[in-house]
């Protein structure tokens, strides 16, 4: 099907969040941008509690939102892992169980300049990961 | 809508362009992007294959028949340039990589012995990053000032904003698009370069997308620096212009040092060449240069009088159907405005528009189309842009008309 990364998962993702907004208080916060494009995500720790706040595409919107969805009450190590399932799942196209929603976004292999708007959520999260390790955060297991 | 009414024959032209035949994601190539560079006719192809299978050895240096065959047939481009133009000379007409080296070159040469430190140059809102980077640069290695000329709502140039930056004689050059990328809008170029004369500055016009489109009189505009790229003239890549007028060539020195732009070195001291030579050191783009003078060829062999009334045709095509779209704004509504058609859609991303027309077979460009302060100016992120040339057929923005319609319902 020609129009299949915008299957009505990814649509419903980015019109009806569920973690978006950004949060009053929060541990760390990580971003990540695409500079050639102007997108732009922040995504916000409180305790095992994840929000994102996307500016851009739909694919970057819906993305972030599997993410929060799928890496909410995970370890730092597991979302370490989860992020590169996630990672081979949108590059080579190839779905896995473990991954659930996140492989409604398994088409976007098929769109190599979309590939990026996919990614940008997990950079920033990894980004927040990292800020809060440095400040010794609950995050950090 | 009739394709017999066109002001020319587009399925003639068309039969021209060999890409044009293609499928793409098996629907016909529907190809809306000609502003960021245009396709190539045969024409331009089979001179480019003729030059290397018959024709080539380097420029200007061999005392053999094949270099004097390529050196006739490269310079006689620089004539052709010069009549596009209708400038003084040919030695107004220097040959660079394209129009953002072109404007390099001005700022490098030009801005840093003309201009001194704390003259102004002026540009406006709607300019593409060739038109904005090369004066910051300049204005941090020179001293300079760089101001910023406001358009208003409707996509034009501010005049109130011209006459207020001007208003201090600072201002030395006035740095100015003839066509915005954006926006579609032709600013009126005679009257700023008459402007701009009274105030004791020059005028460069980034012509890269008028060129297209509208017969160009350099001396009927009076400008004194005049830029554009082959490649979005239906010619290749890696050969642009840069006119300016003789009297400024002679007095601007070198861009870079190298072979050919020389008339005499020694480990002492070297001494340039005459313009337009001294602006173009080592091997120019030979077979490239020798392609843009069959896309010029080919435009005069179609006529301006005929693209233009056909980019006039498009663009009042597409105004009307686009505007039809429920939720899709265009940006923009100068009076003089052209086939650069920038649009933003209601809960429709620019980069998402673009992948579902994609897939459709419609190439239209998304993004901030190197010109962010502007899109800053304009409110948006970014902005989906379809671009016409002389194939576009108004059947190919029917089809993008039908392809919006499903993506509006897409994200409905």
């Amino acid at each position: 099907m020609s129009e299949a990364l915008y299957q009505s998962i990814v649509l419903e993702s980015s019109r009806n969040p569920r973690h978006a907004g950004r949060p009053d208080v929060f541990n760390a916060e990580g971003q990540s941008e695409n500079r050639m494009c102007g997108d732009k995500v922040s995504v916000f720790l409180n305790g095992a509690d994840l929000r994102h706040e996307a500016q851009g595409c739909a694919i970057l919107a819906a993305s972030a939102e599997l993410m929060c969805e799928a890496a909410t009450g995970k370890t730092a190590g597991e979302i370490a892992i989860l992020s590169d399932k996630f990672e081979h799942l949108v590059t080579t196209g190839q779905e896995t169980p473990e991954l659930g929603e996140l492989n409604a976004l398994a088409s976007i292999a098929q769109y190599p300049s979309r590939l990026r708007c996919a990614t940008l959520p997990w950079d920033a999260l990894r980004d927040a990961i990292a800020r809060a390790g440095s400040a010794g955060g609950p995050a950090n297991g | 809508m009739s394709t017999t009414l066109l002001p020319l024959d587009v399925h003639a032209v068309r039969q021209d362009f060999p890409i044009l035949s293609q499928k793409v994601h098996g629907k016909p190539f529907v190809f809306l992007d000609s502003g960021a560079s245009a396709q190539k006719p045969k024409q331009v192809i089979e001179a480019m294959r003729f030059v290397m299978e018959e024709q080539y050895a380097n420029v200007h240096r061999g005392l053999h028949y094949m270099s004097e065959k390529a050196s006739d047939a490269y310079e006689n481009v620089r004539d052709k340039v010069a009549e596009l133009l209708n400038a003084g000379s040919r030695e107004e007409i220097v040959f660079t990589r394209n129009a953002t080296e072109s404007i390099n070159l001005v700022a490098y040469t030009w801005g840093r012995t003309a201009l001194k430190p704390g003259d102004a140059v002026a540009v406006s809102e709607m300019e593409h990053h060739a038109n904005l980077v090369p004066w910051q640069m300049l204005r941090d290695a020179h001293g300079t000032e760089l101001r910023i000329i406001k358009i208003t709502d409707s996509g034009e140039l501010d005049w109130n904003s011209l006459e207020q930056v001007f208003a201090d004689g600072k201002v030395k050059l006035l740095a100015l698009t003839h066509m915005s990328n954006v926006l579609g809008t032709y600013t009126p170029v005679e009257r700023l370069a008459k402007f701009a004369h009274e105030h004791g500055a020059k005028i460069l016009l980034d012509g890269s997308q008028a060129i297209v489109h509208r017969a160009v009189d350099v001396r009927a505009i009076d400008a004194d620096f005049y830029v554009f790229s082959g490649h979005k003239l239906y010619g290749p890549t890696g050969i642009g212009v840069l006119y300016a007028k003789a009297e400024i060539l002679d007095a601007m020195p070198p861009f870079m040092g190298g072979g050919d732009m020389i008339a005499s070195v020694s480990y002492q001291k070297s001494t340039w060449a005459k313009p337009p030579h001294r602006f173009e050191a080592g091997t120019p783009a030979i077979i490239e240069t020798i392609g843009l003078g069959a896309a010029i060829d080919y435009v005069r062999g179609i006529g301006f009088k005929n693209i233009a009334a056909h980019e006039q045709h498009l663009t009042e095509h597409a105004l009307s159907t686009l505007s039809q779209i429920e939720g899709l704004r265009i940006l923009g509504s100068a009076q003089d405005r052209g086939g650069v058609i920038s649009f933003v859609m209601k809960d429709a991303h620019a980069h998402d528009i673009a992948t579902l027309l994609d897939r459709q077979g419609i190439a239209v460009r998304a993004g901030h189309h190197c010109a962010e302060p502007l899109m800053g100016r304009l409110g948006v992120t970014s902005t989906a842009r379809a671009t016409f040339g002389l194939y576009t057929l108004p059947e190919e923005i029917d089809a993008l008309a039908t392809g919006l319609e499903r993506v509006r319902k897409i994200f409905a």
